[in-house]
Order: C-alpha cells, then sequence, then structure tokens
C-alpha cells in the first residue's frame, strides 16, 4: 500500500531490472525506507524513537554473538567466563559492556516510544495491530533481558532467576510444577541456566520477527503525525529518503554521544556491585533488585501487601504485575476519543503529565527502593493511579472532553494555510 | 460419490488424515515439553543425610537439599513454650508446632530455607543473624517475619516456611526428602 502519490521504483541499471523482475527485494527497501515511502512533514523528535529501537536491536544481536563466542552456559564456569571475555578477550571488556549497556539504552529508548504512543494516540485506529504488536515485542524484550541478565550467574543473576521463576509458583494449583518445569529442578541451576542461554539466543531473532510485522502494519497506514490528523494530500508529506533517512542518521549522532559516554566512562553505573560475586544459592543479598528497567513493574509487585478477599497478596502482586502491561493491549478500545494527538485534548493532557508520568516515575523510584515504608505505600497509590488511569480515567476522559480545534492538514498546521483547506467545505477544523 | 454404508470414501481419508496428523503433533509436543522437566540426574539427588548431633539448643545450621538450603534449628524450651503460646486460628497458615515436627521430637523444627514469597533464604539460622520481631526467620528481601515455629507472622509470604519430608534415621541422623 502507500498513498497515490508516492514515486514508484524504477531501476535504471540493466541487473537492478533483472534482479526486480525475480527478487524484487530493492523495491522492498525502496517503498519501505526509500523514496517510495511518503511520509508527513511534521514529525517531530518523538518519532525518531522507533529507528532507534531497531538500531539497538542490531547493537544487542552483534555485540550478543560476540559474547556467545566467548561464553559457556555451565554454572561452573559461567561467572569466569564473562569476566576472562572482559579481562583477557581482545577489545571483550567493550563488548561486554556495550552489551549490558545496550540493553539499558534498548529501554530508555523503548519507554520513550511507547510513551510518545500514550501521548499522541499512535494505538489508535487504523494502527490498533501496530500498537498490540509492539506490546508483544515489549513483553519478549523483557522476558529476553532478564534472561540476559541471568547468564553471568552472579548474585544479583541467580537471585533475580529464582525470584521472577517464584512469580510462577504464586500461580495457584500448578504454580509449583510449573515454577520446576521452568527451571529444570527445584531451583535455578545448569539446567536452567542453560536454557535461559538458548532462548536469550533466540528471542532477538524472533523479536526481528514481530519487528518486521510491526513495520508492515505501520506502513499500512502509514506513520502517524503529532497533530494526528490524517495525510490528505501530497504537501502533507515528504519521501522517507532523504528526508527522515537524513534526520535518524542526527538522532544517531545524539545516541552514539550518550551511549560512548555511559559506555567508555560509567559502563558499571545501572548494574549492581552483588552481581560481580558469584551465585550463592546459600546466601541471599541483603537488597536484591532487578535491572532498572523492571522498576515500576517490580514496584506493583510488591505493592500488594494483603489478601484481597480469597486471593492472597502474592497471586494478586503478580497477576497487577503482568496486569500492568496487559492493559495496554486495551488501550486502543479504552481510549474512544475520536482525537488522537494529546496535544489538542486538554483534559487528557492533564492527566498524561500530571497523572501517568508522575506515576510512572514514583514506581520507577520504589521499585528500586527497599520494600519498607514510605516506598511500600507511595507504590501503593502510584499503583492505584496507574490502573485507574488506563481503566477509568481515559473512558472517562474521553466521553467528556471537548477538545481543542484540529488543524485541517498537516500543511496547514506547519504552514499556518493550506490551499486545499480553502477549497474544503466548511467548517473543517470540528472533530470527526 | 456416496458409498454403500453412506460414508464418503474421501471424507473417511480426510478426517484420518488430519487425525494421524493430530496424533502426531501430540506425540511430537509430549517430548518437547517433557524434556524441561527435572531431569534424572536431578532427580536422584533429592535426598540428603544431616548429622545434627552437634547442634546446641538455640542454635540453628543450614544444609543443602535438592540445591536449597534447608534450615536445622534446635529450638530452646523457651522457643517451644513462645511457639505454642501463640493463638493458632489466628495465623495466616494455621499450624501448630506439633504439626510441624516430628513426634518426641519438638525441639528439632527442620525447615526449608526458602521464604515463601519470592523464594530468597530468610536469615536467623546463622550466628548474628537477625531473627526478626518473632525470634524465628526474617527475610530481608520483602520483609516477611517467621516466629519459632517458622511460621509466617508478618509481610508479604502466604505460607509457613515449607517443612520438608523428613525421618530420623537415628537420634543424630536426619534422612531428608
Amino acid at each position: 500500500m502507500s498513498f497515490p502519490w508516492a514515486k514508484e521504483y524504477k531501476p535504471s541499471h540493466p541487473f537492478m531490472q533483472w534482479m526486480d523482475d525475480r527478487l524484487p527485494l530493492p523495491r522492498l527497501v525502496y517503498n519501505s525506507v526509500g523514496g517510495g515511502y511518503p511520509v508527513p512533514r511534521n514529525l517531530n523528535y518523538f518519532w525518531n524513537f522507533g529507528f532507534l529501537a531497531a538500531l539497538c536491536l542490531v547493537l544487542q544481536i552483534v555485540t550478543g554473538i560476540v559474547m556467545a563466542m566467548h561464553y559457556a552456559a555451565n554454572t561452573q564456569v559461567a561467572f569466569d567466563t564473562v569476566e576472562q571475555t572482559v579481562r583477557d578477550v581482545n577489545w571483550g571488556w567493550m563488548m561486554r559492556y556495550a552489551h549490558a549497556n545496550g540493553a539499558s539504552a534498548f529501554f530508555v529508548v523503548i519507554y520513550v516510544h511507547i510513551f510518545r504512543g500514550f501521548f499522541y494516540g499512535s494505538y489508535k485506529a487504523p494502527r490498533e495491530m501496530v500498537w498490540l504488536l509492539g506490546v508483544v515485542i515489549f513483553l519478549l524484550m523483557m522476558a529476553t533481558a532478564f534472561m540476559g541478565y541471568v547468564l553471568p550467574w552472579g548474585q544479583m543473576s541467580f537471585w533475580g532467576a529464582k525470584v521472577i521463576t517464584g512469580l510462577f509458583g504464586a500461580i495457584p494449583f500448578v504454580g509449583e510444577p510449573l515454577q520446576q518445569w521452568l527451571l529444570g529442578g527445584f531451583a535455578p541451576d545448569n539446567a536452567a541456566l542453560n536454557r535461559f542461554f538458548s532462548l536469550h539466543y533466540l528471542l532477538p531473532f524472533v523479536i526481528v520477527g514481530v519487528v518486521i510485522l510491526h513495520i508492515w502494519a505501520l506502513h499500512i497506514p502509514g506513520s502517524s503525525n503529532p497533530t494526528g490528523v490524517e495525510v490528505k494530500s501530497e504537501s502533507d508529506t515528504v519521501p522517507f529518503y532523504p528526508y527522515y533517512v537524513a534526520k535518524d542518521g542526527w538522532a544517531i549522532g545524539v545516541f552514539a554521544i550518550l551511549f560512548c559516554t555511559a559506555l567508555f566512562f560509567f559502563p558499571n553505573a545501572l548494574g549492581h556491585p552483588d552481581n560481580y560475586i558469584p551465585a550463592n544459592p546459600m546466601s541471599t543479598p541483603a537488597h536484591i533488585v532487578p535491572e532498572w528497567y523492571f522498576w515500576p513493574f517490580y514496584a506493583i509487585l510488591r505493592a500488594f501487601t494483603q489478601d484481597f478477599f480469597f486471593i492472597p497478596a502474592k497471586l494478586m502482586g503478580v497477576l497487577a504485575m503482568f496486569g500492568a502491561i496487559l492493559v495496554w493491549f486495551f488501550l486502543p478500545w479504552l481510549d474512544r476519543s475520536p482525537v488522537r494527538s494529546g496535544s489538542y485534548r486538554p483534559l487528557y493532557k492533564k492527566f498524561f503529565f500530571f497523572g501517568l508520568i508522575p506515576a510512572m516515575a514514583v514506581l520507577f523510584y520504589c521499585g528500586g527502593a527497599p520494600a519498607e515504608e514510605p516506598y511500600v505505600m507511595l507504590s501503593q497509590i502510584a499503583a492505584l493511579y496507574y490502573f485507574a488511569h488506563f481503566l477509568i480515567v481515559i473512558p472517562i476522559v474521553s466521553a467528556i472532553e471537548k477538545p481543542d480545534p484540529l488543524p485541517f492538514s498537516i500543511t496547514e498546521s506547519v504552514l499556518g494555510e493550506d490551499e486545499a483547506a480553502k477549497l474544503a467545505p466548511a467548517p473543517s477544523a470540528t472533530v470527526a | 460419490m456416496a458409498e454403500a454404508d453412506g460414508v464418503r470414501r474421501r471424507d473417511f481419508i480426510n478426517i484420518a488424515a488430519v487425525s494421524a496428523a493430530g496424533v502426531a503433533g501430540v506425540g511430537i509436543v509430549v517430548p518437547l515439553v517433557s524434556q524441561m522437566s527435572a531431569s534424572a540426574d536431578v532427580l536422584a539427588a533429592s535426598s540428603t543425610e544431616i548429622d545434627i548431633s552437634s547442634i546446641q539448643p538455640g542454635q540453628a545450621i543450614k544444609a543443602i537439599f535438592r540445591k536449597q538450603p534447608v534450615f536445622v534449628r534446635n529450638l530452646t524450651p523457651h522457643e517451644i513454650a513462645e511457639a505454642n503460646k501463640v493463638d493458632v486460628s489466628s495465623l495466616r497458615d494455621p499450624q501448630t508446632l506439633e504439626e510441624r515436627t516430628k513426634e518426641g521430637k519438638e525441639n528439632w523444627l527442620i525447615t526449608m530455607g526458602v521464604c515463601t514469597h519470592l523464594g530468597c533464604v530468610p536469615l536467623g539460622a546463622g550466628e548474628g543473624e537477625p531473627k526478626g520481631e518473632f525470634g524465628g526467620y526474617f527475610c530481608p528481601c520483602h520483609g516477611s517475619s517467621y516466629d519459632t515455629a517458622a511460621r509466617i507472622r508478618k509481610g508479604p509470604a502466604p505460607k509457613n516456611l515449607e517443612v520438608p519430608e523428613y525421618a530420623f534415621t537415628t537420634d543424630t541422623v536426619v534422612k531428608i526428602g
């Protein structure tokens, strides 16, 4: 699909013509990320983060394959092989820290990408599938990151594995057998380490597959934009190449500066010193915390301290933690407002900036803090708001809110006027 | 073309082929799922013998059972009295000390050293470790406190520390598992 004014791929070289008749891969590339893909002309910098996420995925796969060349998934030697990679392998230190910090960079980028979607209503029709696939990618990322963190077999690796697989033990009746099945034993050990390594290598390629579907689904309606007004005419778009290729190139530059600063000057800032202690099943670290990107969900897990009728607190916490992400799957149908962009939604904007963002910030902070007051209570309040935001606030706001007038078109929002608007039947700026 | 018994040859072949493929599919999935369960060597190492003769009253040791810590604790008479004083019906996971120990060996409290919340190792078995406000075990991860019968009294853990299957083979040797 594309807009009628999309440029057609016309290979001039005889070889490319020959190729186009047999395997039109260059045509696919041209139509996906080349001159043949018209993109709204008004995208702001938040629209760079999808591309940056893809860059992070490539970075993780490349550095990950290098790490796998020097790693042995065996509880006796796993810790040592990682240390050996850092100390003895040529450039091993850089590969290891690029991979570890690359995971953090990936999550920074993906969180901005997701919250861009929240604010600009990127999940709304006709882009629901783009959103749903994105949530699937996020879940796969979380599973991959969790299993990757287990591989160095340090104290945090081991106890993280124990706590997270312990979550499955909370499921009634099948919990304990399920946990033993996942681990291949009664506690994390060689069997678990091996399968985590196997899956940690597999899942990124599954992510690549879902990313292809994500982009495919995106390219059916085309990218959304900060006004949320759909593309109407050719003057609303510019071709992806060279305009957004150049802009994404600029984003690579900024990303690389920040990433290299972390990699070369603060490689352990986001890690835990405890993970430089080899795993010891007999001794729990005093303060178990997951990696920072899991903190909001970990805070929700720990926010449940009381049994809820017949549901034990532990199961409630587990359900809430998974529910916190699963609720995103329903977002396209919870938000009934026909206006996409938060810029034109005065009430939604307030709840976004003064509700969702602070609640997430509190959950982030509390997830990394010890399980004591006032953090538990703060997590409870923030978790309550978090769920209320999606399940109560968004449906009500979208029903009662009076949105601001929308521009007639992307062109009008950029240039202040649009020739086509003068010809259009008035009034054009009201909500559909 | 209808056959004499009303079953069309083609329908029969279709159902038979799809059924066979379904059975084959199950046959493929079963080993693929089952291979992830605990292997024979893991299960073979699933019982352990512990010599408890050197544990004095008030002391406890950490042993390893199924790659997890197990606490063997020699309760003092005071700790036993403390455990029996509690109104069982007020507990989250109601159990008496008798139910959690072997008859005539009420001073030997043998439990898994695995917090029933998320599987951390509670403190309180080692010398000088905090025992929490109920004098038993204290889990530093999320603050679960267990009493002198290792019953959950406070915090997020849903159950008492699990009592594994065990038997006294002699007065001083316990076989767990």
